[in-house]
């Protein structure tokens, strides 16, 4: 397929999906008044966009894994695939690797968007240059030394660091927690980010202490610098003052130092429940470089280097989730993962994968569209040496979604964050955007549908708020196949019950309405 | 909608009114209400009683590595380049010590590089013209550019002497008003620089900028001014003991200031021929009695090399060859002086000093070739004065310069480097006050007042600014590190091992070795998340393509990163 085609597949791709799961789409279009009124100032806000970095290219195919292309799946990387029967299924056609259970459990109760083939035209196969060109969202053909989220913030907040912090503005304007600061958020002049190295320094932060040094001279003077310069770390009080005001209270966290994902991200959740001001935070995994024994050589392809990288991923963003519900902060966070390239589409003969290009990335948080964005990857029959994952969708797209839906920034804006427009991709949930609701309030509580997969019979729960209630399944092309209930309920908790009787084995949606609020799971009928 | 109704934040997050309708609010931003801090609070409240060493003036015969090297270079120089240390390194102590212990030829003499200087060309120096006031304020900044450019070039220990004098005898530019006596002045400090002390105190006290400086040119027999007398005991010889006695100091007593001051008299300065000069008529010419500290010695009258003998008598003081040997101590070594450190150290080199008649030289490398200099002990304690730290990132990441062939740029450049070191508080040609920089007598802090709040963030932001990617310019010249540039010039097999260039990073920018955990770090900032193998993938792939500004680009951008953060680490403040 020719690029071009898979460029007019994105708008179609991108539209789609809206229409099947009913949602109004012309709600937030460009000419929103109330969007248009905020743009003159710092926007008003304390929604948070979470970036999670996958260093070394991330295996997308498995990740993602097209349930529909099997034969050829094996016939490119017989090696390393996943047994079929292993795959999380999302949806009848696509699924997740098994070491991604929590993420499945987020994907089905709605906390979940994927976004298959993401990439960019023109691909850079070198570690270095891709990782520029995703921080700083330029083209593969031109170098920009700023990050596209740092050039958001500098919009934001012209000036900084001059005059930061103040006392409109007493926060990091964006946190990294980890090695360096994310050039994502490089801005023109400075980087808009503060840099938490690592979590044992968070804690020294925290409690005023620095690294142990000798007890001689040289000690002395070291102690005595490092002192300062903790000091002088301009955020140091607003860090710990919103440290102090919220702990993590998910018991899904794993002990620390087995999941650095995870425990950045905990410091991630304990800043945004405690009031830290920060719009964007960025952590990092790495280690999805897999060029060799990305699976074990003997063994079950389930388990090994990559399984496990893709085990923390789950584990951290479910662990983090459930912290967000706890915390009561969730409406307000998204996140969104990325790696610099996939991988190649043939496996090669040491059980791993070289460098590849377009990849699917993960979107999360109570207020994404929990959908798959876009088509499974489309495996030739015989697959070449050098051949990649063709993108659907530009990353700069997924970006600048992003940054309208979250943050409203303006079209015109975008065009000048990114150089130019991208198609709108509808990454997060339209009640959610157009900013007339909170996730809270558009949400029906507690609603689900277990099990899913469903084979005879399953549970659609929700709290009911008491008024009309309407619980409707379609099929995957948006016709009604089930009306559950459509009439007055008391308040309290519901239990309804739906057989798929009569349904070909597939994906459903199922949507249940009441006032002002609605909700939307997919449910995946087996034969 | 209302907007309220879009907002929808919790009001605890958002206490703070942010008035985005508000025109005023760029000028309502407050700024910090604390003031400045000047000297930090993490600073030594005590002087602190660290282990020291009992290793004294006999020569080192250690191993003779880089690490040693290193040491002496970075205690000599103003930040050894990487060519330094392996020079030295293949050399013996002793030719390294010879090397730093000559003085190459004096420099030409600052030039003008102001169209406001209309008295010469641009290009030519200024130094010999009439005083002009219109002129003063763009000669003084081309006196403390050149000075700078001199320092920045030098790789010998003139460079750090010269710096050392100029904290020792001290004069400031901004009160003396005539660059051209900061000049003599300044010339003169670097012709003694390796030479002799006494000699050097006998011609700054008659050089007209410290005449001016210190009030000497107002001195008369009438009325004697003490200013110049007291400081020449207090700071620049014998220095201040203990008070034993209503006016005396031990070293000193009021009435030998007083006598002093009277030996002094009848000095001024001449604008015109810019040299100090005597005129009998104002000169006290009786008898000056010195007090028991100076053995009840009397100075005869002796007109206009009177002053010779007054220096000779403070010189013939053991007490100002400690003083003067304590100083250098500090300068080079540490700032604590325990009791068998003035014992091993002080008082051998103070005898050595005034046995051999104030030649400096021959103690500097006492010390510098001694067991106590190269003792683990003395090494990585000593925290950079802003100008060790500002042209030790200069010298050391061989950040290109501007051609001499235009002074102009070249100028420029080196004031913006003295701007730089003002901000962190130290300005060449102005010290703060006559007994120079704090960070070398004000105890218990000593070096540590360098670093403060607000100094440490100035460091940073110029490391940060030197390793990011457009630099700052200057009269159109880019001042700014090349990272590629610098990694290319290594050794191919360091350039190409991520964990041997970051060890190379480390032996030359750090004063000591790091924790594995340091350089696991370092390796996670050069190669985030990626395996050792792709750095040198990624290196071969710039190598095959030096041309490719994108290849060139990607290893750039890992290695600004990297240095940004070894620059910023404890560590690189220490020497």
């Amino acid at each position: 397929m020719k690029r071009r085609d898979f460029i007019q597949t994105t708008a179609a791709g991108a539209v789609l999906p809206m229409l099947l799961n009913g949602f109004p789409i012309a709600a937030y279009g460009d000419d929103n008044a109330v969007l248009a009124a905020l743009t003159n100032a710092a926007t008003q806000t304390d929604r948070v966009l979470v970036l999670v970095q996958l260093n070394g290219g991330n295996d997308g195919l498995n990740m993602v894994i097209p349930l529909d292309q099997y034969p050829a799946l094996m016939a490119a990387r017989g090696n390393i695939a996943l047994p079929q029967n292993q795959v999380l299924p999302l949806t009848q056609a696509t699924g997740l690797h098994p070491a991604m259970a929590g993420l499945k459990g987020l994907y089905d109760n709605a906390q979940v968007g994927v976004v298959q083939s993401v990439g960019y035209p023109n691909p850079n196969f070198s570690h270095f240059r891709a990782t520029d060109i995703w921080t700083s969202a330029s083209a593969s053909n031109v170098t920009w030394t700023t990050g596209w989220a740092g050039r958001y913030l500098d919009g934001e907040y012209p000036g900084f660091p001059t005059g930061y912090p103040n006392a409109q503005v007493p926060d990091p304007l964006a946190v990294t927690v980890g090695s360096v600061v994310s050039n994502c958020v490089q801005g023109p002049t400075v980087n808009m980010g503060m840099a938490i190295a690592s979590t044992s320094s968070f804690y020294q932060l925290l409690t005023g202490t620095v690294d142990q040094a000798p007890n001689t001279p040289a000690g002395h003077e070291l102690t005595f610098i490092r002192q300062v310069v903790q000091q002088t770390q301009v955020y140091t009080t607003a860090i710990q003052r919103a440290a102090a005001a919220a702990r993590n209270l998910s018991p899904l966290w794993p002990t620390a130092g087995q999941n650095t994902l995870a425990d950045q991200l905990k410091i991630v959740a304990q800043l945004i429940a405690g009031g830290l001001q920060t719009r964007i935070y960025c952590v990092n995994l790495g280690g999805f470089d897999t060029h060799a024994t990305q699976v074990p050589t003997t063994g079950p392809t389930t388990t090994g280097t990559h399984a496990t990288l893709l085990g923390k991923v789950s584990q951290a963003v479910e662990a983090f989730q459930d912290d967000l519900r706890r915390l009561s902060v969730q409406h307000r966070v998204v996140g969104m993962t990325f790696s610099e390239f996939g991988r190649r589409i043939k496996s090669n003969s040491g059980f791993g994968t070289d460098h590849g290009a377009a990849a699917p990335l993960f979107v999360f948080g109570t207020s994404v569209n929990p959908l798959i964005h876009g088509q499974n990857v489309q495996l030739p029959a015989s697959v070449g040496v050098n051949d990649n994952v063709p993108m659907q969708f530009d990353f700069r797209a997924i970006y600048a979604s992003i940054l309208k839906d979250w943050f409203a920034v303006p079209a015109a804006t975008l065009t000048a964050l990114f150089g130019q427009a991208f198609p709108y991709v509808p990454v997060l949930r339209p009640g959610v955007v157009n900013g007339t609701t909170t996730a809270a309030d558009v949400e029906v509580a507690g609603f689900s549908v277990y099990p899913n997969p469903v084979r005879d019979r399953a549970t659609v729960a929700f709290e009911c708020q008491g008024g009309h209630v309407q619980v409707v399944v379609y099929d995957h092309v948006g016709r009604e196949v089930q009306r559950l209930v459509d009439r007055v309920l008391p308040r309290g908790q519901q239990a309804l019950v739906f057989r798929p009787t009569g349904l070909a084995a597939g994906t459903y949606h199922c949507h249940v309405q009441e006032d002002g609020r609605s909700s939307a799971r997919l449910v995946v009928v087996e034969p | 909608m209302d907007r309220r109704a879009f907002l929808r934040k919790p009001a605890a997050v958002l206490a703070a009114p942010l008035g985005t309708d508000d025109p005023t609010r760029a000028t309502a931003l407050t700024a910090p209400t604390d003031p400045p801090e000047t000297v930090s609070r993490y600073a030594n409240k005590t002087l602190p009683n660290l282990p020291r060493t009992t290793a004294g003036l006999a020569p080192y015969t250690g191993p003779w590595t880089k690490v040693q090297a290193a040491h002496l270079l970075r205690r000599c120089l103003f930040g050894p380049t990487k060519a330094n240390i392996a020079t030295a390194t293949a050399s013996s102590l002793t030719q390294v010590l010879n090397g730093l212990l000559t003085a190459p030829a004096a420099p030409a003499p600052p030039v003008n590089v102001s169209a406001t200087d209309t008295s010469v060309p641009i290009g030519q120096t200024w130094t010999t013209q009439a005083f002009d006031q219109n002129f003063e304020g763009v000669r003084r900044a081309s006196l403390r550019s050149w000075w700078l450019g001199q320092v920045l070039q030098g790789s010998t220990l003139v460079e750090k002497m010269w710096v050392f004098w100029h904290n020792h005898f001290v004069i400031e530019f901004s009160d003396i008003n005539d660059a051209r006596y900061g000049y003599q002045y300044a010339a003169l400090l670097r012709q003694h620089a390796l030479g002799n002390i006494k000699q050097l105190a006998k011609d700054v006290t008659v050089t007209p900028a410290m005449l001016r400086y210190l009030n000497g040119n107002q001195s008369t027999a009438t009325a004697p001014n003490e200013n110049y007398g007291r400081e020449l005991l207090e700071l620049f010889t014998v220095g201040k003991g203990p008070l034993i006695g209503p006016g005396n100091y031990t070293t000193y007593t009021e009435a030998d200031v007083q006598a002093a001051a009277k030996v002094l008299t009848g000095w001024r300065d001449n604008a015109t021929t810019q040299q100090g000069y005597f005129t009998a008529s104002r000169h006290d010419t009786s008898t000056k009695q010195f007090s028991s500290a100076f053995q009840n010695r009397t100075i005869a009258n002796a007109g206009d090399q009177e002053y010779k003998a007054l220096v000779d008598l403070v010189f013939d003081q053991a007490e100002t060859a400690r003083f003067l040997v304590r100083k250098l101590y500090r300068w080079l070594v540490y700032y604590i002086i325990d009791a068998t450190t003035e014992q091993n150290v002080i008082v051998p080199l103070a005898q050595q000093l005034q046995q051999n008649g104030y030649n400096v030289a021959p103690v500097l490398r006492t010390l510098l070739e001694s067991e106590h200099f190269f003792d683990s002990v003395n090494t990585g304690c000593y925290i950079k004065s802003p100008l060790d730290f500002t042209l030790g990132i200069c010298r050391q990441l061989e950040i290109p310069m501007p051609p001499a062939s235009n002074p102009a740029v070249q100028y420029s450049v080196w004031d913006y480097l003295n701007s730089t070191t003002s901000l962190q508080q130290q300005y060449l040609g102005d010290p703060p006050n006559v007994a120079g920089w704090a960070a070398y007598y004000q105890t218990p802090q000593f070096n540590e007042l360098w670093i403060n709040a607000v100094t440490l963030p100035r460091r940073s932001q110029f490391s940060d600014l030197m390793v990011s990617t457009n630099g700052t310019t200057r009269s159109g010249f880019k001042l700014v590190a090349d990272p590629v540039a610098f990694v290319e010039s290594l050794p191919p097999a360091t350039a190409e091992d991520p964990n041997l260039l970051i060890q190379s990073l480390v032996d030359l920018l750090m004063p000591f070795p790091l924790t594995a955990n340091q350089l696991a770090f370092l390796n996670d900032t050069l190669l985030p998340g990626l395996p050792d193998f792709e750095w040198t993938t990624e290196w071969w792939d710039y190598l095959a393509a030096p041309t490719n500004t994108t290849k060139r680009n990607a290893v750039a951008t890992k290695l600004r990163a990297l240095l940004k953060v070894m620059l910023s680490q404890a560590e690189y403040q220490l020497s």
